[in-house]
């Protein structure tokens, strides 16, 4: 399929706005005189999970987000992407718990999709996690992230979307 | 509040407000539960403070819960106050044990609300177009310019002029409530027969074959497919649309987890066997794709028919199954009549069937074997028999249901735990109106609007334009004939509805003209054409009875308050009712009073007691009811007391405080006929229609047609849903890779559809498990209407072969816009 520029622009800019507070507003960018500003969303860690040359096309990396309780998976799909990160543009990570009923969701790197064993939902790894089919309501929550040239390294520093299971993809105790 | 990013959710407090609700869209009706509460409040996250008595301290494990952003909502009351509400699936409900699909899992987004983008879409008002624009109005005055009308065309031209496009079902723009208050304002009022029914261009049934023969298609319970031997799925695609029956009863029991519901019904000795399941389709659907990966596959087969060809698939088995001596004689002999003839007039060589199907003869013997061999023990293998739009909407319904119910009856499939011979369906049902006035068939309304006649129509909770068929010629006559009246009414100044009244009835009866009003939750796209809309309320906003595909009726309770003065249909009705009956009053005419009498309802309860209730009991007039004559029992107390499981109907009795209804019907070989017996009908093959033979000789593709699981009907909610429009802004058409590539056509690209009927168009999804020379879009969609494309060809109760049409398809070209939001990948879980 080809990849307009509007549909990759539209991909980038809607991660950035979810990323906003850690990219454009971390401590090291922001000048004395324009103070940091209010958050919508819940305050998450920034975690670093990989280098982006650690992982290999259609080989997910597992990782918990934004605690310990919250599996992840890091996918380097290997075809630019929408809100991709890394060198080639193509790094994404995701909630592995499929919002409708929490069953941990599989890669398929061939179709670069998650699919759901128990109630057969499928989501799109290079479409901010839509739901393709099946049964939920909510697509795929995904796992922000921040890619830092100088070292290659990957954080996480937010989520789009609410965890399955959770009242807030924050919890108390963490 | 409608925030575009949310990780965070509010939970209902303990002491919310909790009621019952069935899921208003499918036929399977899933239990849920509201919850309501003041929305500067939210429960805490220990067990004991929140209402859903669940510790979100900390993670919840998998199948633990169903509770996303789509379940919650915030919504206003009369009073004005703030109500946060969550609406998610009850547990100890027997049809879905606590799942919920795309569908249901969306209830509370799509309840009134003023800040979402769906609620802003509801009418809230009446509206009556003023010749150049469109005023809101007082319920008062709108019935007024409606009462007069009618008044005026009904003692002018009679009945005959009096049209509409009525809904006739349960769930949502439904229920027996407002089946009710409809059919007996337009039946026993107006006494009109010029009615066309849901997504159909008369009033007739989709099930008059299985009916004639004897058996209502809603004749197991869903808990029967735990039970069968062998699952035989007919034009259905039960992941998609009837997706919890499925997820919660068929899958188990394919899965091999139901050895002790098949233990507890067997006979002595009958062998208990893996069930099995065949699937009869021309396109391999989700349903089959799924499959394949969730059960063992030597225990499905698919039989990848020739499109419109069922009749003689069943006639071949038929055939097969006598020949083999597998039919049970008995059964025949002591409950049925006319099984020689009908084996006689049906026979079918296996050769002859799989020449015709396109299926192969040892595929062919393996389905006669699966579904009608005598097992291990002797006894005779337990097959339920589900079969929708395919054969629904298929090449000629009548015939098609007749050979299937006859392969049903000589196999005695029905009235035995495990088997019967159902109908899927689409929606829930909610069917009691007083008796048909006019006769079978019944007038096929749309074409008497095509012809010019009529002269006033209503088109009540239906959108015809999106769902009939030959619907471009339709949709352009009606608007045609609006605009005639819409000119007359623009030349108005200062009239009151009474001289509206009658500059509309001018234009009606001498200028061709045609005065359209649509009674709905939006202004759909029929409303394109209408001069008044009315606003209605549904499920939530009062309350509700309708039963599912199992005959199982349930209270959805009322929990909020309608937007602005919308209200329930049934009291929309009593309205106008009340308003015929004073006018014909004021002028001394009691006869025509009297018809109008009996709407004095203050509640859609009203309404209910007046109807189902009423049916069969001393001194009612007759009431066609699908509660039969012990709807009585059911007051909305003992519904309300029953939950989420209700009751099936028929009811049997009232005993120990509890509803006792029937889970199976036929059990003692009493069928509906006059002489108690099931009847064969003789159904040959009979090839395509002429009409249909044309298209289909001239153009490359056949346009298969039908659901896709994230839409419901027109979309008419999803259409104002960024999660269902952003997925599908236009039509999906599924098309093979190889077509695709000879025509230029990738992924994403818009593409018209064009026949001799018509055009429409919709965007191409590439998929390899479409045949070459099929395609498959998704029906009756808000942008791109498939009905364009079919011939007007019915069969002889008037119901369409939606499924039956050919066309050219080309490529338009592309919007990135629409292209760039959704995903292309495999629908099919692979």
């Amino acid at each position: 399929m080809k990849l307009s520029r509007r549909r990759f622009l539209a991909g980038s800019g809607a991660t950035v706005a979810g990323a906003g507070a850690a990219l454009v507003w971390s401590p090291a960018q922001a000048s004395e005189s324009n103070p940091q500003p209010g958050k919508v969303m819940l305050d998450y860690p920034q975690t670093t999970i990989s280098k982006a040359g650690d992982l290999k096309v259609g080989q997910p990396v597992s990782f918990s987000y934004p605690d310990t309780s919250s599996p992840c998976a890091l996918v380097k799909t290997g075809r630019k992407t929408q809100g991709g990160i890394g060198p080639d543009e193509d790094i994404v990570a995701y909630s592995i718990l499929c919002t409708h009923m929490g069953c941990p969701v599989n890669y398929s790197a061939e179709e670069r999709t998650f699919k759901c064993p128990c109630h057969f939902s499928v989501f799109d790894s290079e479409l901010n996690g839509q739901m393709v089919s099946g049964q939920a309501t909510e697509n795929l929550p995904r796992i922000l992230l921040s890619y830092r040239d100088s070292d290659d390294s990957i954080e996480a520093v937010g989520v789009e979307g609410l965890i399955y299971g959770r009242q807030a993809n924050i919890l108390p105790s963490a | 509040m409608f925030e575009h990013k949310k990780d965070r959710i509010a939970l209902p407090p303990a002491n919310a407000q909790k009621t019952q609700t069935c899921c208003h869209f499918c036929i399977v009706g899933c239990g849920y539960h509201v919850y309501k509460w003041p929305a500067d409040q939210e429960g805490g996250l220990a067990p004991d403070q929140n209402a859903l008595g669940l510790d979100f301290r900390q993670q919840l494990p998998a199948l633990k819960v169903t509770m996303t952003q789509a379940m919650t909502n915030v919504i206003q009351d009369d009073d004005g106050s703030y109500h946060r509400i969550m609406i998610v699936p009850d547990n100890d409900c027997k049809v879905n044990s606590g799942l919920s699909s795309t569908r249901g899992g969306q209830m509370a987004s799509i309840m009134h609300s003023p800040q979402t983008p769906v609620g802003s879409q509801r009418l809230k008002y009446p509206r009556v177009f003023a010749g150049d624009e469109w005023r809101d109005t007082s319920w008062d005055q709108a019935v007024t310019l409606y009462s007069h009308l009618t008044k005026l065309i009904l003692d002018d031209a009679g009945p005959d002029q009096l049209m509409f496009n009525l809904f006739d079902h349960g769930g949502a723009g439904g229920g027996f409530e407002n089946t009710w208050g409809t059919g007996k304002l337009i039946f026993t009022g107006l006494g009109s027969k010029m009615v066309r029914i849901h997504n159909r261009p008369a009033y007739n049934s989709e099930c008059h074959a299985t009916r004639d023969m004897g058996i209502g298609e809603l004749n197991n319970s869903y808990e029967d497919a735990q039970m069968a031997d062998c699952i035989f799925s007919i034009g259905a695609n039960a992941y998609e649309t009837q997706t919890n029956y499925f997820l919660n009863h068929w899958l188990p029991s394919l899965q091999g987890q139901s050895t002790d519901k098949k233990r507890a019904v067997y006979d002595d000795g009958e062998t208990i066997q893996q069930t099995r399941i065949i699937l009869v389709d021309p396109r391999r659907a989700l349903t089959v794709a799924l499959l394949e990966q969730a059960i063992d596959k030597d225990n499905i087969l698919f039989l990848d028919i020739e499109p419109g060809t069922d009749t003689a698939l069943f006639n071949g088995l038929l055939t097969y199954v006598v020949d083999q001596g597998w039919q049970d004689e008995e059964f025949i002999k002591e409950y049925t009549t006319g099984f020689e003839d009908a084996v006689k007039a049906n026979r079918l060589s296996l050769d002859e069937t799989s020449e015709i199907t396109g299926i192969s003869k040892d595929k062919l013997i393996k389905a006669a074997e699966w579904a009608y061999k005598p097992k291990a023990s002797g006894h005779r293998p337990r097959t339920l028999h589900g079969y929708e739009k395919g054969i629904i909407w298929g090449n000629d319904n009548y015939r098609i249901q007749s050979a299937l119910v006859d392969l049903v009856l000589a196999t005695h499939n029905v009235g035995r735990r495990g088997t019967g011979v159902v109908r899927m369906g689409g929606h829930q049902e909610g069917y009691c109106r007083p008796p048909y006035p006019g006769g079978r068939p019944a007038p096929y309304v749309d074409q008497e609007i095509i012809q010019g006649n009529g002269q006033m129509l209503t088109v009540w909770a239906c959108n015809a334009f999106q769902t009939t068929l030959n619907a471009e010629q339709y949709r352009n006559e009606v608007l045609r004939r609006s605009d005639i009246v819409k000119q007359a009414m623009r030349k108005v100044r200062g009239a009151g509805p009474e001289e509206m009244a009658k500059v509309i009835h001018k234009a009606v009866k001498e200028d061709g003209g045609l005065f359209v009003t649509v009674i709905d939750l939006y202004a759909t796209k029929f409303a394109e054409a209408a001069h008044m809309v009315l606003p209605a309320a549904h499920t939530g906003e009062m309350n509700l009875t309708s039963m599912n595909g199992e005959r199982r009726l349930r209270l959805s309770e009322k929990f909020m308050d309608p937007p602005g003065t919308a209200k329930p249909d049934c009291l929309i009705a009593a309205d106008m009712a009340n308003a015929l009956r004073k006018l014909y009053d004021a002028e001394g005419n009691a006869e025509m009073a009297k018809r109008f009498e009996g709407f004095d309802w203050k509640t859609e309860e009203d309404a209910y007691n007046d109807g189902f209730r009423r049916a069969g009991q001393s001194g009612a007039p007759d009431i066609d009811s699908q509660g039969g004559s012990n709807g009585h029992l059911a007051t909305y107390e003992r519904l309300r007391a029953a939950g989420n499981n209700g009751v099936q109907l028929p009811i049997r009795e009232y005993k120990d405080g509890k509803l006792i209804g029937t889970e199976m019907l036929y059990t003692d070989g009493k069928f509906d006929t006059d002489d108690g017996k099931a009847h064969f009908q003789a159904s040959p093959w009979n090839g395509m229609p002429d009409v249909v033979e044309a298209q289909r000789k001239k153009y490359r593709f056949w346009i298969n047609n039908g659901r896709t699981n994230q839409i419901w009907q027109t979309a008419y909610h999803d259409q104002h849903v960024e999660f269902r429009r952003g997925r599908y802004p236009m039509a999906p058409l599924e098309i093979n890779p190889e077509d695709a590539k000879d025509l230029g056509i990738e992924s994403g690209d818009l593409v018209e559809l064009f026949n001799d009927y018509g055009a429409t168009t919709a965007m191409a999804y590439l998929e390899p498990d479409i045949k070459q020379g099929h395609v498959f879009m998704e029906a009756m969609y808000f942008n791109s209407v498939m009905g364009d494309l079919v011939t007007p060809w019915t069969d002889r109760n008037i119901i369409p072969y939606y499924k039956g049409t050919w066309a050219d398809v080309r490529r338009v070209g592309r919007i990135d816009d629409y292209a760039d939001r959704v995903s292309f990948k495999r629908r099919r879980y692979v």
